[in-house]
């Protein structure tokens, strides 16, 4: 069934009027937009779909940094780490996510809830520190407003998944 | 239709709007206001007018650049103040639509002043004294007439200037441009027709035009906001590049980190289209263009127009060298005009208003205005525009109301990554693009990050250099290895493990990376630091040889202290907070960091009551008493 779908999301996205190089990158998108990554048969699928080796689709994709080649949380966590959200001590917000959630950057927590990554300014410098949590965004965070978000977070979802406390 | 047809259809649609008997409401809805809750004041403005069944319109705006006041609603009644609310909530929304949509109270204590102008001029609020010293031609619809609605921008003349070029030949409408002394506003500062001359001359019967939307300085947002605010004015200027330079393709290529942008885009392009603004036989003329988007997938090398090429062609995006310039051989060979979103958005009204006016404004080497995104320890953060000339000083306290909490102001980076760092003396500094070279910094992309006190310049120039080193495409070994050598020795000085031969050596890499890179990410990495030697050594030196770090931001230069005498020892608020379990208590129940197992995450500071104050951060940390360091073997009594 899952495998009925995945071939599926595939087809509308590899579309024949999309069979030329310039739509790489724009089909690798739309694969990451479905799916929330890149998968190794995804890619295998665009190189077979463009004619291409899978190493060029593969040295493509690893060149920027939107892609990602793990599943991503069910939760993405970004914490932002542009200009004005380290100015106003981003890096501090990062490390208690990161010990919150008890994960380095670029991981998933075990459960697959959260995963967390930094990111180059979301826009919203003017309330910086930011970090967003899903599509949520948090505004003027410090270490201790970052423990609470996910206190909250783990309270409104009371027996789910990720909802243990960490050691 | 032809076009006048087309302008009375939007002027009369706009008017019953604008002006017509009913209120009408604005919700600003960029980015910035939406994350400010816009979206839930809006809702709450629908959900009201409805359920009371009041007679009004509602409409989404742009920006007008106040990001700080976000989310702004402006309530336009007929003979009345047009009124601009700031820092909206839904809870407000009941008594804004009772008071003023409504009643005949205007609410004042929400209000952020009146708005005069909008439509053929730009909307002010004159209350605000930053307006004296704006002057908005980018800006001139954002946040007042809908980036939804075509017609609203056609109603306020808007692909007039694309009617006219259509009547003109391509020569003279080059000629105009020339003697406007338009510059490139993708940072470069390069004479506009100098390119549109070189891509029209080229021999081709395929050419292309690129609007580079792409905007990767991690503090810069005009680019997003005109095309999240104004979206027709980019396509017009786009329509009319390529009818100068002869192309009937046109691309955006924007970050994928932009949706409502794009989405924003999208539908402008969809309209235009229908309008036969887009497309064949333009305005019934035998001029044939479209545009397309392409979405960037997030890195800044693709900014530099041969990488975005690069990645356009659907590649690793690695920059040529050049020349050839894309003018002549640029998307797949083909003769190719790269300009900056602000570049194209300012042709319209150079077109409609004449070279001579554009000249009128801003200085003789860089006419007319400058957009800024103004970010950082500002009062007022947000966008600005001024004219070319305007000095820095203006910027940072008559727009953007000084350092936030009156802190002592240290610097301000101009350019992003690839700019520099200023201090206070230089605030006099014109912004224009030779004297901004000129101090170190580059007009570059226009955003400016002001710094306080309680910034280390010596982080900051390592926070630039670690972001170029990761974004260094790997294509050349000067930017590659270069950047990473710099970090390593700036990581040193801000452990307290530099040293002054360091610095000479950081000096002398910048020079060679500067020399030998390949394309303006190399060139510009260096600037910062660069800069923050030129400015700021004293700041260097003290991390080097006192191991002190003067805006104790350095972790490992800084410690956290309590200070026995502010400390109220029933409180375990500091206790509570640490994470490292690093806080306990003396055997006066007194709060003491242990030193050792403190790893400077700042929360036993954020969390003392302000009552108390009794956190402070010492650098260098001898300066804690040795008394005060560690737990003592045997604690004398547990928290
Ligand atoms: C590393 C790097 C990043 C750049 N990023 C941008 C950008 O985000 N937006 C932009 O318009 N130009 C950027 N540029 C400049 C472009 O290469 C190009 O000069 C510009 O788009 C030309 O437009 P203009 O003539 O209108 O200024 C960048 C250049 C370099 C070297
Ligand atoms: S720097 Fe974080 S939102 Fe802009």
């Amino acid at each position: 069934m899952e495998n009925d779908s995945k071939s599926n999301y595939l087809s509308g996205i590899l579309r024949p009027e999309r069979r030329e190089r310039r739509h790489l990158i724009d089909i690798l998108q739309d694969i990451q937009a479905a799916e929330g990554y890149l998968s190794r048969a995804a890619m295998l699928e665009v190189s077979k779909f463009l004619d291409m080796p899978g190493s060029t689709v593969w040295g493509v994709a690893t060149f920027y940094n939107q892609f990602r080649f793990t599943p991503p949380g069910r939760k993405p966590v970004k914490v932002c780490l542009g200009t004005a959200c380290h100015l106003a001590g981003g890096q501090l917000v990062l490390e208690a996510t990161a010990r919150e959630l008890a994960i380095e950057i670029g991981g998933t927590t075990e459960d697959r809830e959260f995963s967390l990554e930094r990111v180059a300014c979301i826009g919203c410098c003017a309330l910086a520190p930011v970090l967003t949590i899903g599509e949520e965004v948090h505004p003027r965070m410090t270490p201790p407003a970052v423990e609470e978000a996910f206190v909250n977070i783990k309270a409104a979802a009371p027996g789910a998944p990720g909802t243990e406390s960490q050691p | 239709m032809s076009f006048e047809q087309l302008f009375r259809q939007a002027v009369s649609r706009w008017e019953s709007l604008y002006k017509g008997r009913n209120v009408h409401i604005l919700v600003g809805t960029a980015t910035c206001g939406r994350a400010a809750g816009a979206m839930a004041v809006l809702e709450a403005f629908r959900r009201e007018i409805e359920g009371l069944g009041a007679a009004a319109a509602i409409s989404e705006v742009g920006c007008m650049g106040l990001c700080s006041h976000e989310p702004l609603v402006t309530i336009i009644k007929p003979d009345e103040f047009a009124i601009c609310y700031h820092n909206v909530t839904p809870q407000m929304v009941p008594r804004l639509v009772q008071g003023y949509v409504i009643g005949d109270d205007p609410c004042l204590d929400l209000a952020l002043g009146t708005v005069t102008g909008g439509g053929h001029e730009p909307a002010v609020i004159p209350e605000l004294e930053r307006f004296n010293n704006e002057k908005r031609l980018l800006l001139r619809n954002s946040g007042y007439s809908s980036p939804l609605e075509i017609d609203h921008y056609l109603a306020c003349n808007g692909y007039k200037a694309l009617a006219k070029a259509l009547t003109m030949e391509p020569g003279a409408l080059i000629k105009e441009v020339e003697r406007s002394g338009l510059r490139g506003r993708g940072g470069a500062g390069f004479p506009t027709s100098a390119k549109w001359r070189s891509c029209h001359s080229a021999k081709s019967n395929i050419k292309y035009v690129v609007c580079n939307a792409d905007e990767g300085d991690p503090g810069a947002f005009m680019d997003r906001i005109l095309l999240e605010s104004d979206p027709h004015a980019v396509i017009e200027g786009m329509a009319v590049a390529g009818y100068a330079v002869g192309a009937k393709k046109g691309f955006v290529y924007i970050r994928e980190e932009y949706p409502l942008a794009i989405s924003r885009l999208q539908t402008a392009l969809m309209q235009a289209e229908d309008k036969g603004l887009l497309g064949k036989n333009i305005l019934r003329s035998d001029f044939n263009f479209d545009i397309e988007i392409v979405k960037g997938a997030g890195a800044f090398v693709s900014g530099e127009e041969t990488a975005m090429m690069a990645a356009m062609e659907g590649k690793r995006s690695w920059p040529e060298h050049r020349p050839p310039y894309p003018a002549t051989t640029g998307l797949w060979g083909k003769p190719t005009l790269v300009n900056n979103v602000k570049t194209l958005a300012y042709i319209p009204l150079i077109v409609n208003n004449g070279a001579e006016w554009f000249k009128g404004i801003g200085t003789k080497g860089s006419p007319g205005t400058a957009l800024f995104a103004l970010a950082g320890k500002l009062t007022n953060t947000g966008l600005a525009e001024v004219p070319m000339g305007t000095t820095l000083r203006t910027l940072v306290y008559d727009i953007g109301g000084g350092t936030r909490g009156n802190r002592q102001f240290k610097g301000v980076q101009i350019g992003g990554p690839s700019g520099g760092c200023l201090p206070e003396a230089l605030l006099d500094t014109p912004v224009e693009f030779d004297s901004l070279t000129e101090a170190g910094a580059i007009m570059g992309s226009g955003g400016i990050i002001v710094m306080d006190e309680d910034n280390c310049m010596v982080d900051t120039a390592k926070f630039f250099i670690d972001f170029s080193q990761q974004e260094s495409c790997g294509k050349c070994t000067p930017c590659r290895i270069g950047t990473f050598q710099m970090l390593d020795i700036l990581q040193d000085i801000t452990r307290g493990m530099g040293t002054l031969t360091g610095l000479n050596m950081l000096e002398e890499i910048a020079g060679d990376i500067k020399a030998g890179s390949l394309c303006g990410l190399g060139k510009m990495a260096p600037n910062p630091v660069l800069t923050t030697l030129r400015y700021y050594k004293e700041e260097y030196k003290a991390h080097i040889m006192e191991k002190r770090c003067p805006a104790r931001v350095c972790k490992d230069l800084t410690a956290y202290y309590i200070l026995p005498e502010k400390c109220e020892r029933g409180c375990d608020h500091c206790v509570l907070a640490c994470p490292a379990e690093a806080v306990f208590s003396d055997e006066n129940g007194l709060k003491v960091v242990d030193q050792s197992k403190c790893t400077k995450c700042g929360s036993c500071e954020l969390v003392c009551p302000v009552e108390y104050n009794a956190v402070i951060r010492l650098s260098p940390v001898s300066l804690v008493p040795e008394n005060r360091r560690t737990r003592p073997e045997t604690p004398s009594k547990e928290p």
